[in-house]
């Protein structure tokens, strides 16, 4: 079933529709990434872009009975779209795993949680439920957790953001998944504890040969932490590059202008933001043409009302960079140079 | 925790205190007279005054609130000083006099009955509205939720008595399915015991069941909504246990609440069901003492039906921490 050429981690032509009283949601729309294992594939895009949609799309965690969901995701040569709930469950968690945003409400309140990782071993590993503790408390002590032995007994509200969210990494690990996404996993928490999570992530992927999806709106942790990055917008995918090509050679408007808005402090040109104007679009009534032209300040250099009416594809500038616009590639260059530029204080 | 436990129990002391105080004025300053009550046909004004003052209903209500307090304690007399007193023993809750019985053998007669008949309909409203209410839960938005929903409020609607007396006479009169209910204790008939308390526990259970299948569906689609039980299925759980353990954990902690002050409510005598029935509870106890206006056995029932409350209050809050270990108490 698997062929060898496939990527582990392979998302083709992904979408997502929840059918509302208000109309068809079109939340996430043709949607392709890939990512072996080893690599960090940071998703990037406002609230409300599909991010977090597609993440739990890849995880099997969208009702069906909910949502109308087409495309192909395959881990590790399987299928999660064609496959049945049953057969998704039982990967998840043990090939696959999650880390979820808040870790104040991602544990459950009334469980310890030695218990809460026992569990997670139980489910897939057929052990005895010392065993399951031993390696819980083993776990926990792996994702910094000190103390561990006397930590597994006990409650979450006992401990600190980070802490939850190392407890939370720690069930997602605890069955070595190979496929990780982490869908925000620092938003939460203090600047200080983000690092330290950040480094635990990354050190944990080397550990265990993890292929991790890190969906987030934190441009800096993008520069830190992806190999790989893909832009989403209005539930596409806009622009898709490797780290490097996003932050000196992107072309999309809205790529650029989420660099844009990112705060520097090494910087006194501006004495002010420079923000995408406007609003994201509603997934609802979605524009007819390309969903960010509305916000785009750069269509009128296309002429006519292309933007305006017809959706872009996703076009090929090299191996592994992908751009949806209607700009020609010498336009595309032009404004990316002058942003970069500006941004990288000359240094593109 | 003991500490809390001692202080608890000492504020519910007080707190019954109060409540006996306010239910002796209250039925002081009731139009209808005992003393008159006590006597028959031939009554003059001189026998009337003779059992006031036997009663002691002719001193101050305070101190007759003492005298009340005292015999819980001690125990206390009646008539002393004529040719029959009576003795009412501690714990001395009253005396009857018009059933000539002491209050408390009144009540402890009342009782297993109506604790028969509070439990059987508890363990049947329980089972029903839970898994009915965590059903329409799961299948939320589907015909089969709508349904389920719609009997529970056709349910809640239909007054018992009504629904009683349906039962009565198709059930009973009409279909000659059941003997008609005469309370025997279980241990002496069990077969009686169960043909006269079905139905008595299947009516007082429909009106319970209805409200806690619509508490635990609505506790159920919050918790449903929770980071937590997206954490569940992440882990993988099959979806019977991220329901049946994390889901159902979670919330059935309101429930529990409702469900032990509803219990101790019910302890306190269902009236109408009673009634209905003949069954010889509490409740058929309280509704010929009001017609009566036989002041001690209400004094009696009020008391102990409150005390059956308030100790409930506390069962609950025990669990209460006992489930959610973020509760502390103190």
């Amino acid at each position: 079933m698997s062929d060898s050429t496939r990527s582990f981690l392979d998302v083709r032509d992904l979408t997502v529709s929840f059918p509302t009283e208000g109309g068809l949601v079109h939340a996430v729309e043709g949607v392709s990434f890939s990512i072996e294992r080893g690599e960090t594939l940071a998703i990037v895009g406002e609230s409300g872009s599909g991010k977090s949609v597609s993440a739990q799309a890849i995880m099997g965690l969208i009702n069906r009975k909910a949502a109308q969901i087409s495309g192909e995701v395959w881990v590790n040569g399987k299928d999660i779209v064609a496959m049945s709930d049953d057969d998704v469950r039982k990967m998840r968690g043990s090939e696959m795993a999650m880390i979820f945003q808040d870790p104040m409400s991602s544990l459950h309140p009334f469980y310890k949680i030695g218990a809460q990782l026992s569990e997670a071993v139980r489910v897939h590993q057929q052990v005895s439920k010392a065993d399951a503790k031993a390696q819980a408390v083993d776990m926990l002590g792996r994702v910094g957790i000190p103390d561990p032995k006397s930590r597994a007994d006990t409650y979450p509200h006992q401990l600190s953001g980070g802490m939850r969210q190392r407890v939370m990494i720690a069930m997602a690990l605890i069955n070595s998944p190979s496929l990780l996404i982490a869908d925000e996993p620092t938003t939460a928490l203090d600047v200080t504890v983000q690092a330290q999570i950040l480094e635990l992530i990354a050190s944990l992927q080397q550990e265990f040969d993890t292929a991790v999806v890190l969906i987030t709106h934190d441009l800096g942790i993008v520069a830190d932490v992806a190999d790989n990055v893909a832009v989403m917008y209005g539930g596409r995918l806009v622009e898709r590059a490797n780290v490097d090509d996003i932050f000196y050679r992107a072309q999309m408007p809205y790529t650029l202008g989420l660099l844009s808005s990112v705060p520097r402090l090494d910087q006194v040109t501006s004495d002010r933001l420079d923000p995408i104007p406007g609003n994201p679009p509603s997934p609802i009534n979605l524009p007819p043409g390309c969903v960010f032209q509305p916000r785009c300040s750069y269509s009128h250099l296309v002429g006519g009302t292309t933007c305006e009416m017809k959706r872009p594809e996703l076009l090929q500038i090299n191996a592994d960079h992908f751009v949806r616009c209607h700009l020609d590639e010498a336009e595309r260059v032009r404004i990316s140079t002058e942003v970069t530029h500006v941004l990288h204080g000359g240094g593109a | 925790m003991s500490s809390y436990v001692v202080r608890r129990v000492l504020s519910m002391l007080l707190l019954l205190l109060l409540l006996s105080l306010v239910v002796f004025i209250l039925f002081s300053i009731l139009p209808t007279d005992p003393a008159r009550l006590t006597c028959g046909k031939s009554c003059t004004p001189e026998i009337i005054e003779a059992n006031r003052h036997r009663l002691g209903l002719d001193l101050p209500v305070f101190q007759q609130y003492w005298e009340f307090l005292k015999g819980l304690f001690v125990g206390r007399t009646y008539a002393a000083n004529s040719p029959d007193p009576i003795n009412c023993s501690a714990p001395c809750l009253g005396y009857s006099f018009r059933r000539g019985e002491e209050v408390l053998i009144l009540i402890k007669d009342g009782l297993p009955t109506t604790i028969w008949l509070a439990l059987g309909a508890f363990v049947f409203w329980m089972v029903a509205g839970i898994s009915l209410g965590v059903y329409a839960a799961i299948r939320r938005g589907t015909w089969r939720d709508k349904t389920v929903m719609g009997v529970g409020l056709v349910g809640y609607s239909l007054p018992s008595f009504f629904i009683g007396l349906l039962a009565i006479f198709f059930i009973i009169i009409k279909w000659n399915l059941l003997p008609y209910p005469s309370w025997v204790p279980p241990q002496e008939d069990p077969v009686g015991f169960l043909q006269t308390m079905i139905l008595p526990w299947i009516i007082l259970a429909i009106l319970y069941a209805a409200f806690y299948m619509r508490l635990t569906r609505n506790q159920m689609l919050e918790v449903l909504g929770e980071d937590y039980i997206r954490t569940a299925r992440a882990k993988g759980l099959p979806e019977r246990t991220v329901i049946g353990k994390h889901a159902l954990r979670a919330g059935l902690t309101p429930i529990v609440t409702a469900a032990g002050l509803d219990l101790a409510g019910l302890l306190g005598g269902a009236i109408i069901i009673e009634s209905l029935f003949s069954l010889p509870g509490i409740g058929s106890l309280a509704i010929t003492s009001v017609n009566d206006a036989d002041l001690p056995v209400i004094v009696g029932i009020t008391l102990v039906t409150a005390t059956f409350i308030i100790v409930a209050n506390l069962i609950v809050d025990l669990l209460y921490a006992a489930i959610d270990p973020r509760v502390r108490l103190g």
